[in-house]
């Protein structure tokens, strides 16, 4: 459905994104996960057509975003970022402009309207001036504007910033809704965003992308990894490394001595445990274990994995 | 397509007149115009309305760049650009909608003058209605090339004060070009007064329209708007 091909994009001497391609299906959710001033945005400012590539191409179905923008546009319903609004108009003023804008008709737009109001949770301030509503509702006006003609593909680039949790949980329900029938890429730098509403993500970082997955895959890339943190007393560097060979694939990753104390990482597979090697290690040694943490590999360890630490190893 | 111009249209001129700054511009524009007018116009003792055909194009420098600073300057500024350019509008639906609703604004604003031209048919005689058609027209056409301007202004930046500044400099440039003819030599001189507005307004006060007036104020508008035409592309290319 949406193709992106080699897309380039530059402004001026800032490279935004650098040679990125993927491709978004029918009807899927796509969320797009990147730490501020990744390329994100650029991104999806170039399919809805604001800019234009440095070099690559967008397709959406037969269309090209250099060739045929203007067709393109008509089947993207777009939440810009900052969601901005003419703030003189009214909602209904609104709405009406872009139901216009987007050739709904007449008779067509009162059954239209009702429907967004619905959804969108708009009653009540229909006739309200959006300069007077708060930025919860603000959002549902973007949102509304975004879906009023029904597009078969929704762009919404970081919906819930600047909501507090309940709305954010209200517009994730509601995005989660669209995409049952919709193509939906969103953008967020927050991962459990992505998490709560994507099927499939694609992580972006200085204008590259570094992981491309759905949740289960990325994680399981990571899977395997169990990271123990340990501060020990009586302990020396040498007997300390000895501990990676107990078992196969246990790496220390880090060690550090603090006044009397050694401060350990260990990092080694799920299948692996050698908790209760340690221990006997440590009688042995007359080590003093004050602290043993074990910590599981999140998707948040994966995201800062990915995009700061590079990671691009890890990438498909 | 045409549709397309009717619909941006009317939410510009909306949003126009459910600004009380509109309402403030225009009132003062009436003000400054009809003080000027009235004060002389029974000392003077006739039958016209040159002080008013001559004071509109000077308070224009001002008024004009007024209602089109905020044309694409304040939507850059909110943000709302990026919206009404991922809608399936042209950008030069949008450049040339928006100057159009400017457009409107003035007409209104030339529209309530038109007091003074009943007044004189009240109180005058031997009027001339065609040079008083011919007047208005001039000043019409005036706006609309002072309108093109603006919105030329208003598209090379963000901000309406900045905006406002550009469009009265060149604006003020092409009204005073008639006044500095003297201090040119010869060769120059008739390039610029070609170029210069006066020249071609105060033949239409005259009573004479002709065809190279009409392609001079046609022309000066079309390039204005092409080249914010052209502005507001590059965006894409930054």
């Amino acid at each position: 459905m949406i193709e992106v091909r080699n897309l380039v994009k530059h402004y001026g001497d800032v490279k935004a994104v650098q040679d990125i391609s993927f491709s978004v299906k029918n009807g899927e959710i796509l969320g797009f996960l990147g730490p501020n001033g990744a390329g994100k945005t650029t991104t999806l400012k170039v399919i809805t057509g604001y800019l234009s590539p440095t070099s690559g191409n967008i397709f959406v179905d037969d269309y090209n975003v250099i060739e045929d923008s203007m067709e393109i546009r008509k089947m993207i319903g777009y939440l810009p970022e900052m969601n901005p609004l003419y703030h003189d108009m009214e909602v209904y003023g609104f709405l009406e402009f872009v139901a216009r804008a987007r050739e709904i008709d007449k008779n067509q737009f009162r059954s239209r309207l009702n429907d967004v109001i619905e959804l969108c949770g708009l009653k009540g301030v229909v006739h309200k001036n959006i300069n007077e509503l708060s930025k919860g509702y603000c959002q549902r006006v973007g949102l509304a504007q975004a879906i009023i003609h029904d597009p078969k593909i929704l762009i919404l680039d970081e919906p819930t910033s600047g909501l507090d949790p309940n709305q954010i949980a209200e517009i994730r329900g509601l995005i989660k809704n669209l995409g049952k029938e919709k193509t939906v890429v969103i953008s967020s730098h927050i991962l459990q965003e992505i998490q709560a509403t994507a099927d499939r993500m694609i992580i972006i970082n200085e204008g590259e992308i570094v992981a491309n997955g759905t949740i289960d895959e990325l994680m399981s890339d990571f899977k395997g990894k169990t990271r123990l943190t340990l501060e020990l007393k009586n302990a020396t560097a040498d007997s300390v490394k000895k501990v990676q060979s107990f078992q196969d694939g246990i790496l220390l990753s880090k060690y550090e001595e603090k006044d009397e104390n050694v401060f350990a990482v260990l990092e080694y597979p799920n299948s692996v445990d050698p908790r209760q090697d340690i221990y006997k290690y440590a009688v042995k040694n007359k080590w003093v274990i004050l602290e043993m943490s074990r910590h599981k590999t999140s998707l948040e360890d994966v995201f800062r994995n990915l995009t700061i630490e590079g990671g691009s190893n890890n990438a498909k | 397509m045409r549709n397309n111009f009717s619909i941006i249209y009317r939410r510009e001129v909306q949003s126009f007149f459910s600004s009380p700054v509109a309402y403030i511009t225009l009132v003062v524009f009436l003000l400054i115009n009809a003080w000027f007018f009235t004060s002389t116009f029974f000392l003077i003792n006739e039958s016209d309305l040159r002080t008013l055909f001559s004071v509109i194009p000077i308070v224009y420098i001002f008024f004009v760049p007024a209602i089109t600073m905020g044309l694409i300057a304040k939507e850059k500024n909110s943000g709302t650009m990026e919206f009404i350019t991922t809608l399936p509008f042209t950008d030069g639906e949008i450049i040339v909608a928006k100057y159009l609703a400017a457009l409107t604004l003035l007409g209104t604003a030339l529209a309530f003058t038109l007091v003074h031209f009943f007044t004189l048919l009240v109180v005058g005689n031997n009027i001339d209605i065609g040079a008083l058609i011919s007047g208005y027209f001039g000043l019409l056409l005036v706006g609309g090339a002072y309108a093109a301007i603006g919105t030329f202004g208003s598209t090379v930046t963000d901000n309406q004060i900045t905006a406002f500044i550009i469009s009265f400099l060149i604006i003020f440039v092409l009204f005073i070009l008639d006044k500095i003819l003297i201090f040119m030599p010869g060769f120059l001189s008739s390039i610029l007064q070609y170029l210069s507005i006066d020249y071609h307004l105060n033949n239409i006060s005259r009573g004479v329209i002709d065809s190279r007036n009409l392609v001079y104020f046609g022309s000066l508008i079309l390039f204005f708007l092409l080249v914010s035409v052209r502005i507001l592309e590059m965006r894409r290319w930054r």
